[in-house]
């Protein structure tokens, strides 16, 4: 199964349909702890710590942590190829062009396209700066994430790439939560107007709720 | 009307194309589009000229052969075939731009003809109901409820022109796949067949070089028959219904 | 050279296959009397099949699943696009779902009548049979029938019936069964049963030993011309109204299957028996390149009329009630709007020629929907027409919900072609003709949703049986090689055909004849004929002839895809047909169905048959290009429908 799936257009979509929306998922709960940082360095750094006590004492410490970091690099790395394979096929599937284009026939494709590669290239600042810190733009210190966040969003750089990315988010959950849906066959005719508006809601609150953030500090609400 | 056309003239399909620039005059809004090419090739032709190629038979959007981008949509600017279109939907002085379909899986045969055989090969993988002649039941034997007959009857109004791989910015065929698998599969005929004919159609679909799907929503827009773009989630749901089916079996 | 007109009248041809007998049990006897080829040698027999239509795709696929090796053709790139898909209205089926007194019977007398007793009734009485079996077949194919909310088939009436027998999908019924057939021949293919040949179209048939076996066929593509042998060859290759220059067929529908078996010593039966079809869409200019049909069943509810007054120019909504004339209703009140076709065309005509037209140059008359969007609702007319209102308002930018449509007669089906006999063989053994492309079902008139159900009848059942008798009858042929002089002869004829037609490098296109016919047909051979009109015609087509063969410029080389050539080279053959079309009409000197002789007329300008002169079909035999043929009687016999003077008043 796994190989039919693998091998077929509809089955590589729907695969990216999946990992897609475990990291959905992810990005919901990402941006709630993110939130936190409005209740000041205690508790949003307590909030921190306890990600990686989470499950103890079932859990050795760290252990769902990681858990959480093999599921979604799993999904990143199944959503990127899949996404690249695909596009390949399709740039193939379609050499030559229209001498008389319209920019509107691959509208909804390009931004997928570039926004993907925009939050691939995202992903490893991120990790780099706030998770190792090794671009990081001031004295990282791993215990004190609140730190860490206020000095990433006192760049101007900082901030650009943070807020470019986040409207590339907004972009990509817009089209890829619904079109996931018509990949998984639960869109319909009757459902269509929710699935839009949850795809919309969706983009704008994960949008709205990450630019909080830099926002925030920006405005030295958060300090 | 006068009119500057610019058309894609390709000698056979390993020649390279090119875009050509004809005038045409003297025509009546009430021509069709190809009625308008009718007339530059008779002009063409007298002046031994090599005549524009293109395909068309029926001329009433039925038989799906006519198959012209025309500035840079699928059977231009309304939503019919190309051979229903006429030229009140254009101005006296306008540039037209024409097109053949583009995707690597319909090679150019000349000028604004293409080889869609490709569809034929996605129907021969399943697109039928096995039923032999002489075997076929009473015709009441099995009532089909009107919502189902009337869902499976819009989406086999498909007259396979191939205007949705044209209109793709992919070149995919899910739109045509789709509306068989989604008119056969809503049948009770077609039922015992459910699964192995999506799943044949659809490796079909992937073996003929078409891309993949991005929802972009243009084939059904470009449909001249108003097959929705939800045929293709339908697809979708076969799919893995049947992958899953496969699985267990 | 004798004159084209002095032809001379041969030997009778007659039906020997029909068995004797009540009617309603000869084609179970023919069945049981047929040999049969047993199933393990059905392979080592290759069928040719030409077209892909509804009769050839349903015999193609049929003889496939019976196990016979298939090679089939079309000039379409794909069967999916034969031009039985532009068949709108239905399918006539004797199923009596309605209980409204419907059997067998019935549909047999109503086509015989309908055809105006020009039909033989052995095949009409095995059509009517069959008609049933066709329904079950296509549902199992998952032909999407329209169905009521109980989840069955509706039916509907249609022109010339007063029972509701037809069956349909919207407007699109020959859509669908069309794809019903293609998807059954496409699951042969990928069976390796088929072995289809798109793009290629047929320019000549192969008799040997005087056996239909094989043709010869040009790829469109490459303008390669190839030999194809075969132990039978099914022709399904449609009707000839594009000699017409505008009719309602597909642009590139043709004759030259059928008349190049003609001229291999086919004969070519009833080929003035022409449907003029009374809905289509008026023309709008010089530039119009085919006529587009709008189904009859616009008539089970629209009102046809003109206006009292000649040359009244007035818009219609401003024409009051009394000063207009719903003339079919006026003058057959029984049957109103829905007298069969022929009827309808004419009295279009009638109103028209007395200046009661109307729209540009009033070559039209009204189909007025204002009293049923009255009676049901806007909506439930949108339900039935929606499709077929859309398609009016595209092409003449009119709303036919507020202004009533415009419609005129147009050439539409041809009830004519090779003679058949009960087997559907011609008279080359080993060659059959099926669907539009025979003569045998219809008479001088077909009725509404009856060519999907002869085109289906004869593809998916009687051929296949038939064939399979010849077959098993015909002792082991030798197979044949292309290095055969005859076929070295036929390939080299059709290659200099062709090479003509390139070296003539004259001035007129091939588009411009074919019109100049279409335009000489239409007048003299068209609705109505006169015996000064054909004569006429008859003296234009051969000049149109010769002056073709002197300016005919055709661009390009044979060795590549090449449009004008094939519109050139079918038009070769156009120009030889009319002729034939306008020495039949000629000869038959009486008005039956679509044949209108204008010296034959009832005093109230009905159409009047001369049954004991013209009781017959007429088969033609070819001699030669421009020489007279030979005429053949084949007399047609009444056992159960008694020929009346048709009435639907």
């Amino acid at each position: 199964m796994a190989r039919t799936v693998w091998d077929s257009t509809v089955g590589k979509k729907a695969v990216m349909a999946v990992s897609g929306l475990i990291m959905l998922l992810y990005l919901v709960v990402h941006m709630i702890g993110n939130l936190k940082i409005f209740f000041g360095p205690g508790e949003f750094n307590h909030y921190a710590h306890w990600l990686r006590t989470v499950g103890e004492p079932f859990m050795h410490h760290e252990w769902t942590l990681w858990l959480v970091r093999v599921v979604l690099v799993v999904a990143v790395v199944a959503h990127a190829v899949s996404a690249y394979q695909l596009s390949r096929r399709d740039i193939k599937a379609r050499p030559s062009k229209y001498v008389h284009s319209k920019p509107r026939a691959s509208y909804a494709t390009r931004t997928m396209r570039w926004g993907g590669i925009i939050l691939a290239l995202f992903i490893v600042w991120h990790v780099l700066d706030l998770t190792t810190g090794h671009v990081h733009s001031g004295g990282f210190e791993s215990g004190k994430p609140y730190q860490n966040v206020v000095d990433t969003f006192s760049t101007w750089y900082g901030n650009a790439v943070y807020i470019v990315a986040m409207l590339a988010v907004g972009l990509h959950i817009r089209h890829g939560f619904w079109s996931a849906a018509q990949t998984l066959g639960v869109g319909s005719r009757t459902r269509d107007r929710a699935l839009k508006t949850v795809a919309n809601v969706l983009a704008l609150l994960l949008t709205a709720g990450f630019l909080a953030v830099p926002v925030g500090v920006m405005t030295q609400v958060v300090s | 009307m006068k009119l500057t056309l610019r058309v894609w003239r390709q000698k056979n399909a390993d020649a390279d194309g090119t875009m050509s620039t004809y005038e045409v005059d003297g025509i009546s809004p009430d021509m069709s589009f190809l009625e308008m090419l009718d007339t530059l090739n008779e002009e063409l032709i007298l002046k031994g000229e090599d005549p524009v190629a293109f395909d068309h038979d029926c001329r009433e959007g039925i038989c799906g052969a006519c198959s012209l981008v025309i500035n840079g949509d699928a059977h231009g600017p309304e939503r019919t075939t190309t051979c229903q279109l006429h030229m009140r939907s254009f101005r006296d002085g306008d540039t037209i731009d024409v097109e053949p379909w583009r995707a690597s899986a319909f090679p150019v045969v000349k000028d604004l003809v293409v080889d869609r055989s490709a569809f034929d090969r996605i129907i021969q993988a399943g697109g039928y109901i096995t039923a032999p002649t002489g075997s076929a039941p009473e015709a009441h034997a099995t009532p089909v409820p009107k919502p189902d007959a009337d869902f499976a009857f819009e989406h086999a109004e498909c007259i396979g022109c191939g205007a949705c791989v044209a209109a793709c910015p992919n070149g995919a065929a899910m739109l045509f796949t789709s509306a068989k698998v989604n008119h056969l599969n809503v049948l009770p005929q077609g039922a015992p067949e459910r699964e192995t004919r999506v799943l044949d159609m659809v490796a079909q679909m992937d073996e003929e070089g078409f891309g993949g799907c991005t929802l972009a929503g243009e084939c059904a827009t470009a449909c001249p028959k108003g097959i929705p773009l939800t045929s293709i989630t339908g697809m979708n749901k076969e799919w893995l219904r049947a992958t899953r089916k496969a699985a267990k079996r | 050279m004798t004159s084209y007109t002095a032809y001379a009248t041969g030997e009778p041809v007659a039906d020997t296959k029909a068995p004797a007998g009540p009617v309603h049990e000869r084609w179970d006897r023919r069945r049981f009397e047929a040999k049969l080829v047993n199933p393990a040698n059905r392979r080592k027999h290759t069928v040719i099949v030409v077209g892909t239509g509804l009769a050839g795709g349903s015999a193609g696929a049929t003889l496939a699943e019976q196990g016979y090796h298939v090679v089939q053709f079309c000039y379409q790139d794909s069967p999916r696009r034969a031009h039985s898909i532009a068949a709108q209205g239905g399918i006539n089926a004797a199923k009596n779902y309605r209980n409204d007194g419907d059997s067998i019977h019935r549909l047999f007398y109503d086509t015989v009548k309908g055809g105006d007793f020009r039909a033989r009734e052995s095949n009409v009485h095995r059509l009517a049979q069959i008609s049933v079996e066709i329904i079950d077949q296509c549902v199992a194919q998952g032909v999407p029938f329209a169905r009521e909310y109980g989840g069955l088939l509706d039916t509907r009436s249609f022109g010339g019936v007063q029972v509701s027998r037809t069956f349909y999908a919207r407007g699109q019924t020959g859509q669908q069964l069309l794809l019903g057939a293609y998807q059954a021949l496409s699951r042969q293919i990928a069976a390796g049963n088929v072995e289809l040949h798109p793009r290629t179209e047929m320019l000549d048939l192969i008799v040997i030993d005087g056996r239909a076996r094989g043709i010869v066929a040009r790829d469109l593509v490459t303008g390669r011309i190839d030999t194809y042998f075969a132990d039978a060859v099914v022709l399904a290759t449609g009707g000839y109204g594009n000699v017409f220059y505008l009719s309602t067929n597909a642009m590139n529908s043709n004759a030259t299957a059928v008349w190049r078996a003609h001229r291999r010593g086919a004969y070519f039966a009833n080929p003035c028996f022409t449907q003029i079809h009374p809905t289509c869409i008026p023309r709008t200019g010089d530039h119009q390149s085919k006529l587009t049909l709008m189904s009859e069943s616009l008539r089970n509810d629209g009102r046809i009329w003109v206006p009292k007054a000649k040359g009244d120019t007035r818009p219609p909504n401003l024409i009051p009630e009394d000063e207009r004339d719903y003339y079919l209703e006026r003058i057959y009140p029984s049957f109103g709007n829905l007298v069969p076709r022929d009827i309808a065309s004419r009295a279009a005509k009638n109103v028209c020629d007395e200046g009661r037209g109307v729209g540009p140059g009033g070559q039209g008359v009204y189909l007025d929907f204002a009293d049923a969007i009255k009676r049901m609702g806007r909506k439930a007319v949108e339900a039935r027409y929606g499709n077929l209102f859309d398609m009016y308002q595209r092409i003449t930018d009119e709303d036919p919900y507020e202004v009533p449509m415009r419609i005129y007669p147009a050439v539409h089906y041809t009830m004519g072609g090779l003679w058949v006999d009960y087997d559907l063989q011609t008279t080359v053994p080993g060659l059959f003709a099926i669907g539009e492309a025979n003569f045998s079902d219809h008479g001088a008139n077909r009725l509404g949703a009856s060519a999907l159900m002869q085109g289906l009848a004869d593809g998916y059942f009687v051929v296949p049986a038939t064939v399979n008798d010849y077959l098993a009858r015909t002792p082991q042929q030798q197979e044949v090689t292309e290095d055969h002089p005859v076929v070295q002869e036929v390939l080299a004829e059709t290659q200099d055909r062709l090479n003509l037609l390139l070296s003539v490098d004259g001035d007129r296109t091939p588009d411009s004849f074919h019109r100049e016919l279409g335009e000489v047909m239409w007048e003299f051979c068209g609705m109505a004929r006169t015996d000064s009109g054909l004569r006429k015609a008859l003296e234009r087509i051969p000049q149109i002839r010769e002056e073709f063969w002197r300016r005919i410029k055709v661009p390009g080389t044979g060795e590549e895809f090449n449009q004008s050539l094939e519109k050139a080279n079918r038009i070769v053959d156009y120009l030889e047909l009319a002729e034939l079309m306008c020495l039949d009409a000629l000869h038959r000197a009486e008005s039956c169905g679509g044949h209108f002789r204008e010296e034959s007329q009832t005093p109230d300008g009905e159409a009047a048959r001369r049954d004991e002169e013209f009781s017959y079909a007429a088969a033609w035999e070819f001699t030669g290009t421009g020489e007279a043929p030979v005429l053949h009687k084949e007399d047609l016999v009444f056992e159960y429908v008694h020929p009346t003077q048709r009435s639907y008043a």
